[in-house]
């Protein structure tokens, strides 16, 4: 059976596209060396509009006021620019509430795009520009060590590794963060309270790396402006070995947090990139794999919810659970040499 | 049914669900159309692969095990029709359900009139319903323009007017549905679908219909203001349904070619089934079908001539249960719970199920909160759709259930044949039916493949559902009553065709049951007490005949609406004692 696959390897080609929004100029070349603060791709975009009714405003027909309007598409108008005005001993006028964009003009309307901001796009990610994307961005690769999660608020940042963490499942508190942590990416456990989050938005950190986050505090995460990611789930649960090794290994190292919200259906995953110096590229991760004996699997639910294992046997038909349903099975070894039985789908292949 | 009207065709149908596809071969056994075997394998909509059609390749290769059977080639293209050497199959039907819920905005003039119409075609299928415009919109049109680029919607459904009548006011809704359409990527514009006042189909070409990704017209829904007709409208929302999982998902055009085009929404299918059961099979009771799994709670219903078909994908037991709490309060979903769990482990099931929607329950703790969860999903579905079923139906109160018979259960929770006891005590609660009821479940998730085969092969359904393919669990007295707790409220007396006889008094507030094995036919006395009433009126017994089933004839004494203990203690102990009742231990 096809098993889902996380990615939590320690060294491995790593290639992301990284696009704007909308439509942009990108700045990057091929070949480029990008770090993660490099701006690969730039452009400007109005979030709200202005429907001004220039029939219904100046009396007319909408033929009518068709010929009094002044402006065209794609004109640049002041706040307060006269755009239409109507014949008379006392002449009513339109004029525009905001600077911004004429965009349509026919039927009696104006449409203009008000509220322009320029955005950028950062590299994110240090490695090489292997694509451009017209308009939109760019694919860069990398080498390194590779983190995925299960949760993340969909932002990134880059910064050095503290592991603030003495355990796997250690608990942050917000009195652990000090001035000292300022501009770090931290490796923090669990968070349970939303006192840390705001303390690390206060030094500002550039980012979280969470074992877990009680479901109370999803939304303040949310909100939170720098990178927080979470590699097991939600509620009390500590950070699972693989990762936490690969993590706590690395500290000091430059990271990227690469909060991406996940998507089953794009692919897109929270993760964390540690670049590593390579002399040749090392392989991609396999992305498909298929349940069998050897394989390091993660428990998806209970028991043993987030632990890791190694598959020693797929077993043949339905296997009865202790909850009473059948389903195929796998029996799995843990990391702390006991050894379960569990349906093949909670379990996520690991590597 | 003679043989000489079963042509001998062998059809395969996919079911593709959000988890798991399955691959259902149906073919001829001595004269009859049959279910022979289902082969499945996990759903591959999401990443990496994000083609469906590997999913339904995998799932058939599995079926082709379990057969001994050739039905793909060395490519792996299914082989059709079938060959003299028995590989292949006939025909092939699809039924889909998996993918993201469609984003929808609806559009109407009037909140209680065209708009409701509106939501009611939308929520037949997979849809999420994002922002709603009509006349009673508070928003000026740039705000109702900057909300559609906000949320980017993949479907437009439009309402309004009666056939001639309204026109200007329609044309002021569709503005900025125009403009925002203009202004969004070609790629990203909507499908707009647009069933309201037929005599301005041509106008609302001109105003968007080369601003859309594609522009659809149905029949009007609200042809005069008394009159609703849905249906046609529903049709045509299954066609775009369809066509948005082409755009959204590989491999469903596969299977599309594969299946010569009969390829439909799983709701929508289960629809046509319930829709042809009500005609063929109908009392002056309702038809019910429920089917609840990883993508949607479905609630589908049959009564004299109507039906209503209910999709409520946040009701879902997959990836949207991190959003149940929107519905629905912690507490409502633990007072099913048969084991003491604490909120907070329930809210971090709620968020960590989301993450795995395949996941299914391994222990003993995980299983009696997916039950709870699965319970209080069902229940809001039940009480959602509720509000749609016609006037005049037949009913003991209005505040109720109506009656149905049968009530038919399908997907991932209802399904487990291994112990209806479960499954009957979750429909009990969740549904609560009222007064003399049998219920079915099916236990291969057949309904949506059967009404997706109905198009291909209009036999099949037929024998099949006739062939016990189905579990019938049994037939259920509901009484209403409103008597004290341990009060007598029925005495029942049950003779077998054998001229045993068997009898039982029901106290308020308890389950029993009497034997009666499936296929077996018994004639059921009823004796009410207090003024009880199981559908013959108030006080009122009677006699009828009942069929069999696995939990044979089940007595719910608890009472309508279902009343649990705020005792957290004694309630639990109810439901445990319920639950071994009826043989759920």
């Amino acid at each position: 059976m096809q098993a889902p696959v996380i990615h939590i390897i320690g060294l491995t080609s790593i290639v992301r596209k990284r696009l704007l929004p909308v439509s942009g100029t990108v700045l990057a070349r091929l070949n480029q060396k990008v770090n993660p603060v490099d701006v690969i791709a730039e452009t400007s975009w109005a979030h709200e509009h202005a429907l001004l009714d220039v029939a219904r405003l100046l009396r007319v027909t909408p033929t009518v006021a068709d010929r009094l309007v002044k402006c065209k598409v794609g004109d640049l108008i002041g706040a307060n620019t006269e755009l239409a005005v109507a014949k008379g001993l006392f002449p009513r006028s339109v004029r525009a509430p905001r600077e911004g964009r004429v965009v349509a003009a026919a039927g009696g309307q104006v449409l203009m795009e008000v509220g322009e901001t320029k955005t950028v796009l950062k590299a994110g990610i240090p490695g090489t520009v292997v694509e451009i994307i017209p308009d939109r961005g760019v694919v860069i690769q990398t080498a390194g060590s590779l983190i995925q999660g299960v949760w993340g608020n969909g932002r990134i940042d880059s910064g050095v590794l503290v592991n603030l963490t003495e355990k796997p499942d250690s608990i942050l508190a917000a009195g652990r963060l000090d001035v000292s942590l300022r501009g770090s990416i931290i490796l923090a456990g669990m968070v349970k309270d939303a006192e840390t989050l705001l303390a690390a938005a206060e030094l500002p950190v550039r980012g979280l790396i969470l074992s877990s986050i009680y479901p109370s505090l999803v939304q303040k995460a949310r909100e939170m402006h720098y990178p927080i990611m979470v590699t097991d789930g939600f509620g009390s649960m500590p950070m699972n070995s693989a990762a936490y090794k690969l993590l706590s290994t690395n500290a000091k190292r430059d990271v990227t947090v690469d909060a991406e919200i996940y998507d089953r259906y794009s692919g897109t995953r929270p993760e964390v990139i540690i670049p590593l110096p390579i002399s040749t590229n090392p392989s991609v991760p396999h992305e498909v794999e298929t349940f069998a004996p050897g394989l390091q699997v993660r428990m998806s639910r209970p028991p043993a919810m987030g632990m890791i294992g190694l598959i020693v046997a797929i077993k043949p038909g339905l296997t009865t659970l202790p909850s009473g349903l059948r389903a195929p099975a796998a029996e799995v070894k843990l990391e702390n040499d006991e050894t379960i039985f569990a349906p093949l789908v909670n379990l996520e292949v690991v590597g | 049914m003679p043989s000489s009207l079963v042509d001998g065709n062998s059809l395969l149908a996919i079911d593709v669900g959000a988890a798991n596809t399955r691959a259902v071969l149906f073919d001829v056994i001595e004269g009859e159309y049959r279910f022979v075997a289902s082969g499945s394998a996990p759903t591959t909509a999401e990443a990496p692969l994000k083609d469906v059609g590997e999913g339904a390749r995998n799932a058939i290769a599995n079926l082709q095990k379990i057969l001994g059977k050739t039905l793909l080639d060395n490519s792996r293209g299914l082989i059709t029709p079938s060959q003299p050497n028995g590989s292949g199959v006939d025909a092939l039907v699809v039924a889909l359900s998996a993918g993201p819920v469609v984003k929808t905005i609806i559009v109407g003039l009037l909140k209680d009139v065209s708009l409701d119409s509106a939501r009611r075609l939308a929520e037949s299928t997979y849809t999420s319903i994002v922002d709603t415009i009509s006349l009673n919109d508070l928003r000026k049109p740039d705000q109702q323009i900057d909300s559609i680029l906000r949320l980017r919607p993949d479907l437009v459904v439009i309402t309004g007017g009666t056939d001639g009548g309204a026109s200007r006011s329609i044309q002021k809704l569709l503005e900025p549905i125009g403009l925002a359409d203009f202004l969004l990527p070609e790629e990203q514009r909507p499908v707009v679908l647009f069933a309201g006042n037929e005599k301005m189909q041509d106008e609302v070409k001109n105003l968007v219909g080369s601003l859309t990704a594609s522009l659809h017209f149905s029949p009007n829904v609200r042809p005069s203001l008394e009159t609703e007709d849905i249906d046609p409208a529903e049709r045509e929302l299954a066609r775009i349904f369809i066509d948005i999982r082409k755009q959204q998902i590989k491999g469903v055009e596969l299977l599309e070619t594969w299946s010569a085009g009969h390829i439909l929404p799983t709701a929508y299918a289960t629809g046509r089934m319930v829709r042809f059961l009500a005609k063929v099979y109908g009392t002056k009771k309702g038809i019910l079908s429920v089917d609840i799994d990883a993508s949607a709670a479905i609630i589908s219903a049959g009564f004299n001539g109507k039906s209503t078909l209910s999709v409520y994908p946040q009701f879902g037991l997959g990836e949207n249960l991190s959003r149940l709490q929107k519905y629905t309060t912690l507490e409502d979903i633990l007072r099913w719970c048969s084991l003491d769990i604490s909120k907070g482990v329930l809210r971090d099931y709620l968020y960590q199920k989301s993450l795995y929607p395949a996941a299914i329950a391994a222990t003993k703790e995980d299983f009696a909160i997916s039950q709870a969860v699965s319970r209080q999903a069902l229940y809001l579905a039940m009480q959602s759709a509720r509000r749609d079923f016609p006037k005049n139906i037949a009913m003991i109160k209005p505040t109720l259930t109506p009656l149905f018979e049968p009530i038919l259960a399908g997907g991932g929770v209802l399904s487990d044949a291994s112990r209806p006891g479960h499954s009957l005590l979750l429909l009990l609660d969740s549904l609560q039916p009222v007064g003399v009821t049998t219920i079915i479940l099916d236990q291969n998730n057949l309904l949506p493949l059967l009404g997706a085969a109905a198009s291909q092969n209009n036999i099949l359904p037929v024998q099949v559902l006739e062939s016990g393919a189905f579990l019938s669990v049994g037939t259920v007295v509901s009484p209403l009553s409103a008597a004290n707790y341990g009060t007598p409220i029925l005495r029942a007396k049950l003779h077998y065709e054998n001229g045993a006889e068997a009898r039982l008094e029901l106290k308020y507030g308890s389950i029993e049951t009497l034997p009666l094995s499936s296929g077996e036919i018994g004639k059921l006395t009823i004796q009410v007490l207090r003024g009880s009433d199981v559908g013959f009126g108030p006080g009122r017994g009677g006699t009828l005949p009942v069929s069999g089933g696995a939990l044979g004839v089940v007595f719910d004494g608890r009472g309508r609406p279902l009343n649990l203990p705020s005792d957290a203690v004694h309630r639990r102990e109810l439901i445990n004692k319920w639950n071994t009742t009826l043989g759920g231990g």
